[in-house]
């Protein structure tokens, strides 16, 4: 096996707990169990979307991985060393490596720093430049990476758009020549035609310099679009994983199921049958025991209220966690045929 | 008559930096019963527009023109006290984030129970029973609980449901709702937007959705109206908009958007379609038509003469001098 | 609910016995030897030292505090030194001036600084709007005692409508009572207006541009009840908080008002026991009005619960 195909980044068993009352005069202890036993790796220049709803956890573990916010319990490691555990010194150097991309290009650039040193800062602070000039240059050339002008070294964020301000973050994050780049909604906020500049540049980027991401996002089509692999989670637990075409074409998992057949589909023609899922997404806080997607599952039976599923890898090529998947009963549906044409 | 006829609207904003032009001459209408989807983007001046239909910009630099007619009277002309008892009654709103367009120190009940005593003229208790009703209605569970909470106990998508209850309370004519799916989960929004369609065929009301995911619009709307720089681009029946687009910006939007089942097809991934440039600032005067510096297609006619909206097809319209033909899907790159 | 009250409630416990301890240190430490100015300028060295023993000022700090408090929580606030009274009995001489005083003043201030302060935010920018920031930037900013003599040139001396000083008890009538505290009120109110009525304004304005007054607006709902219910209630806490913390100032203030007008209250009592270094009344009133702030910034956060329920649950 050589370096190439051993695993970047692998997460073991994370799990992220937060206590929210000190439990004093209630009673119980309120924990948040926003990440619950994650199992996840990354190759190098592979793009990993992680998919799910408010409360999943996506956000979370993708802070956990960069360092923003000590883990629980499990690991994380980065070329096969720990990174999870790390001194603040030791840290700084990780940090050169694994980088992030915000969802709000407005409040992620300080509105007092030039170009230059928003660009510049990472540089200058990993000591990848000696002197003004290379400096400059250095920071040119993320800029035309990124398809900006090279002459706007002067200007502050406001004088940009969002769609300009979000490759400027893009450009910062490339600066210490990172082996990952985490994208924590990087194109929500971003308007239709502005998303897609945004989202080629970000695939021209990965072909271009074997970038390896990782793809948070609520939004499905966009991940299809961009993903290699898909890590579907709800409520702190991945309840689908495998490769792109896996999960988009032969969905498994209930609630991948319903959560595909909510997009719209910009297609007036299309009439499919949705799935739609009664009730809220329940709190993360002191999780009842058994499948998290009991409340909210068209299939749930009596096995799913005791016990836990475990992600079991399908004929599809993907992993699920599903009992009726696991028991093999699990009512066959590839994706409705794209010119299915039943009148409103 | 239309039950909203919008003819040459125009609102400015003047700043210190000069005058925001956010709606630009804009003209259409909607009928009873109809939902209209209007789309845009960031700066197209849709929710400006919704805004200024419901007279609810009051800021002294805040310039509005035009003829908004609602059932034949004129809004912009109205006095206050009359437009009073329009909204909420006649015609209501619901707004983008139900996080923050709940009074937060004040219970659902008495949320919902004020329009009712307010227009209808029903006393607390009265309206507190219709409140409950209308909860359940909207699909809140335990309503007779539900109306004694604070918003802060309800979930976004139960505020959602609580913001359409109040708009629906009085029956309206119309109603405006302004990308009020955009800050819910997918699954959320699917059960938000099952709901809305079904409560229009109930409570029979016409419905302007303001949003700008076009699959939003396919699900949900029968005409569409396209915005960009505060003016109408494209107007048609839903079907018509996406099989056959007419202007250059829509059939951009339209290969712009990522959609489900591109891993179906084989080969490498195709880039998206990138609409070139940006939204023209509104501060400026626009000569011409104004997605005039970001089209393939457009020559010095277009540079200097506004387009007119015309008619292309049976209620098909376009402002455009070089409209895209029909029956082409896709936009020459 | 009831366990936000609990909670606030026993966490008083704490800061009021923090508050006696600096209350009693302050004066422990402060130069000036009460033994000394008792005994006289000619004493000798062994009457002083006598009378040291006599008052117990020769014995050590802990278990000086120690004692001190026990008397304290026994309604024993010490004896004073000069006058030979309870401090009690001397409080409780002074108590109505200032509390009348002190009253009148906090309702003056805040029916005449919400009221403005809500005009000028839904006025925002109006020659109202300037006006009023105008007065309240010299409310704050004009020394209590220099409005304090101004309005008495103004209105007592030259106008003769009220009189110039003194205090009249109500049982010798309504009118009197009221006329002898209307100037003085007036000018302690002055500071405490200027300050409720610039953060209603502020606390108005950020509320009247959040999405659910829009949202009450487009439900067709009159201005008033606009701006009465749905804004000013959630302006209600930050109002409160200031109401409650500016109230300290207002005690502050109180002590140079009675100085101007004479008004035989707490605060000219303290101003005499302070010249005179008469520790057991300046302990006594100081731990009243301490105790006093503490309790009214108290029930301002209980308050908290009834304008803000996300505060109860």
């Amino acid at each position: 096996m050589n370096e190439s195909t051993a695993p970047l980044l692998e997460v073991r068993r994370l799990k992220k707990h937060f206590a929210l009352s000190s439990g004093f005069l209630t009673g119980t202890q309120q924990v948040v169990h926003a990440v619950d036993g994650i199992d996840l790796a990354i190759r190098r220049g592979e793009a990993i979307a992680l998919v799910g709803e408010s409360g999943c956890g996506k956000s979370t573990l993708g802070r956990s991985i960069l360092g923003l916010t000590p883990v629980t319990s499990g690991e994380i490691l980065l070329q096969g060393e720990r990174i999870d555990n790390l001194s603040q010194s030791a840290m700084r150097d990780m940090r050169r490596r694994i980088q992030i991309v915000f969802q709000d290009p407005f409040s992620s650039l300080n509105p007092r720093m030039r170009v230059r040193n928003i660009i510049g800062e990472p540089l200058r602070n990993f000591k990848l430049v000696k002197g003004r000039k290379q400096l400059d240059q250095r920071v040119a050339e993320l800029l035309e990476l990124v398809h900006l002008p090279p002459d706007v070294l002067e200007r502050f964020p406001h004088e940009f758009s969002g769609g300009q301000r979000q490759r400027l973050c893009i450009a910062r994050a490339l600066a210490t020549h990172p082996d990952l780049i985490v994208f924590d909604e990087a194109v929500s906020a971003l308007d239709v035609s502005v998303k897609a500049q945004v989202l080629n540049l970000l695939a021209e980027l990965q072909a271009r310099l074997g970038l390896a991401m990782l793809f948070i996002s609520h939004d499905l089509a966009v991940v299809e679009h961009l993903a290699d692999r898909v890590v579907v989670m709800y409520l702190g637990k991945i309840a689908e994983i495998g490769p792109r075409r896996s999960v988009f074409t032969h969905p498994t998992h209930p609630y991948t199921r319903a959560l595909l057949s909510a997009v719209p589909i910009p297609d007036p023609q299309i009439r499919r049958e949705r799935i739609i899922l009664s009730g809220d997404t329940p709190s993360p806080i002191n999780p009842a025991p058994g499948c998290r997607f009991k409340t909210r599952c068209p299939y749930a039976f009596d096995r799913c209220q005791r016990e836990e599923p475990a992600l079991l890898v399908q004929p599809t090529g993907q992993a699920v966690a599903c009992h009726l998947v696991a028991e093999g009963r699990m009512p066959a549906a590839g994706r409705p045929p794209a010119e299915a044409s039943l009148a409103r | 008559m239309p039950l909203l006829d919008v003819d040459d609207l125009h609102t400015a904003f003047r700043t210190r930096f000069g005058t925001v032009r956010a709606v630009n001459g804009l003209s259409f209408s909607i009928e009873q019963d109809e939902t209209v989807a209007i789309v845009g983007e960031s700066g197209s001046g849709k929710s400006v527009m919704a805004l200024s239909i419901m007279r609810l910009l009051r800021a002294a630099n805040i310039e509005a023109r035009g003829q908004v007619r609602f059932q034949g009277r004129n809004l912009l002309e109205l006095p206050e006290r009359e437009m009073r008892r329009l909204r909420g009654k006649d015609i209501s709103m619901v707004f983008q984030e139900p996080m923050t367009s709940l009074n937060p120190v004040l219970t659902v009940k008495r949320q919902i129970n004020e329009t009712l005593m307010l227009h209808e003229g029903l006393s607390w208790n009265e309206a507190t029973d219709r409140s409950i009703e209308l909860l359940r209605i909207v699909g809140i569970p335990a309503p007779e609980r539900r109306v004694r909470d604070y918003p802060h106990q309800l979930s976004g998508g139960m505020r959602q449901r609580v913001m359409i209850a109040i708009a629906l309370a009085c029956s309206p004519n119309l109603l405006i709702a302004d990308e009020p799916t955009t800050a819910l989960d997918v699954t959320i929004q699917a059960q938000v937007l099952e709901l809305m369609w079904q409560l229009k065929k109930k409570f029979r009301s016409a419905v302007m959705l303001i949003t700008h995911d076009l699959g939003v619009v396919a699900e949900v709307a029968d005409r569409v109206i396209v915005m960009y720089a505060g003016r109408a681009v494209e107007m048609a029946d839903v079907k018509n908009l996406f099989k056959n687009p007419r202007h250059h910006y829509t059939g951009g939007l339209l290969n712009a958007i990522p959609k489900l089942g591109s891993s179906l097809t084989e080969g490498p991934r195709q880039p998206l379609y990138e609409i070139p440039g940006n939204v023209p600032s509104l501060r400026q005067n626009i000569v011409g038509c104004a997605f005039a510096p970001r089209c393939a297609a457009a020559t010095q006619v277009c540079r200097e003469i506004g387009p007119t909206m015309d008619e292309l097809a049976p209620r098909h319209f376009a402002a455009c001098h070089h409209p895209l033909d029909a029956g082409l899907i896709k936009v020459r790159q | 609910m009831w366990t936000y009250v609990l909670k606030r409630l026993l966490t008083t416990i704490p800061v009021i016995v923090v508050v006696a301890f600096i209350v009693f240190s302050i004066l422990y430490a402060t130069p000036g030897d009460p033994a000394l100015i008792l005994a006289g300028d000619n004493a000798t060295p062994q009457q002083v030292e006598e009378v040291r023993q006599r008052l117990g000022l020769d014995k050590d700090f802990i278990s000086r505090f120690y004692e001190w408090s026990g008397s304290v929580l026994a309604g024993d606030l010490g004896t004073s030194l000069y006058t030979r009274l309870p401090v009690v009995t001397l409080i409780g001489q002074r108590l109505l001036p200032t509390v009348s005083l002190v009253v009148l003043t906090f309702l003056i201030a805040i029916f005449v600084a919400v009221p403005l302060g809500v005009v000028a935010a839904t006025r925002h920018g109006s020659w109202v709007d300037r006006l009023g920031m105008i007065v309240s930037v010299l409310g704050f900013s004009v020394p209590v005692f220099v409005v304090g003599y101004v309005l008495a040139y103004t209105f007592a001396l030259k106008l003769g409508w009220l009189p110039v000083q003194g205090f009249a008890s109500p049982q010798n009538g309504i009118w009197p009572f009221i006329s002898s505290l209307i100037l003085p009120s007036t000018a302690l109110a002055s500071l405490y207006v200027a300050l409720i009525s610039r953060i209603t304004r502020s606390a108005m304005l950020e509320v009247l541009g959040q999405d659910y007054i829009r949202t009450a607006r487009a439900k067709g709902l009159g201005e008033m009840i606009v701006v009465f219910l749905h804004a000013l209630k959630n302006a209600a806490v930050p109002i409160s908080t200031v109401i409650g913390l500016g109230f300290a100032s207002l005690l502050g203030g109180a002590v140079v008002i009675e100085t101007v007008f004479s008004i035989p209250g707490l605060g000219l009592l303290m101003v005499t026991s302070i010249l005179s270094r008469d520790y057991p009344v300046i302990q006594g009133v100081l731990l009243l009005s301490s105790i006093t702030y503490v309790i009214l910034n108290l029930l301002i956060d209980l308050l908290y619960g009834l304008f803000d329920p996300r505060i109860r649950y």
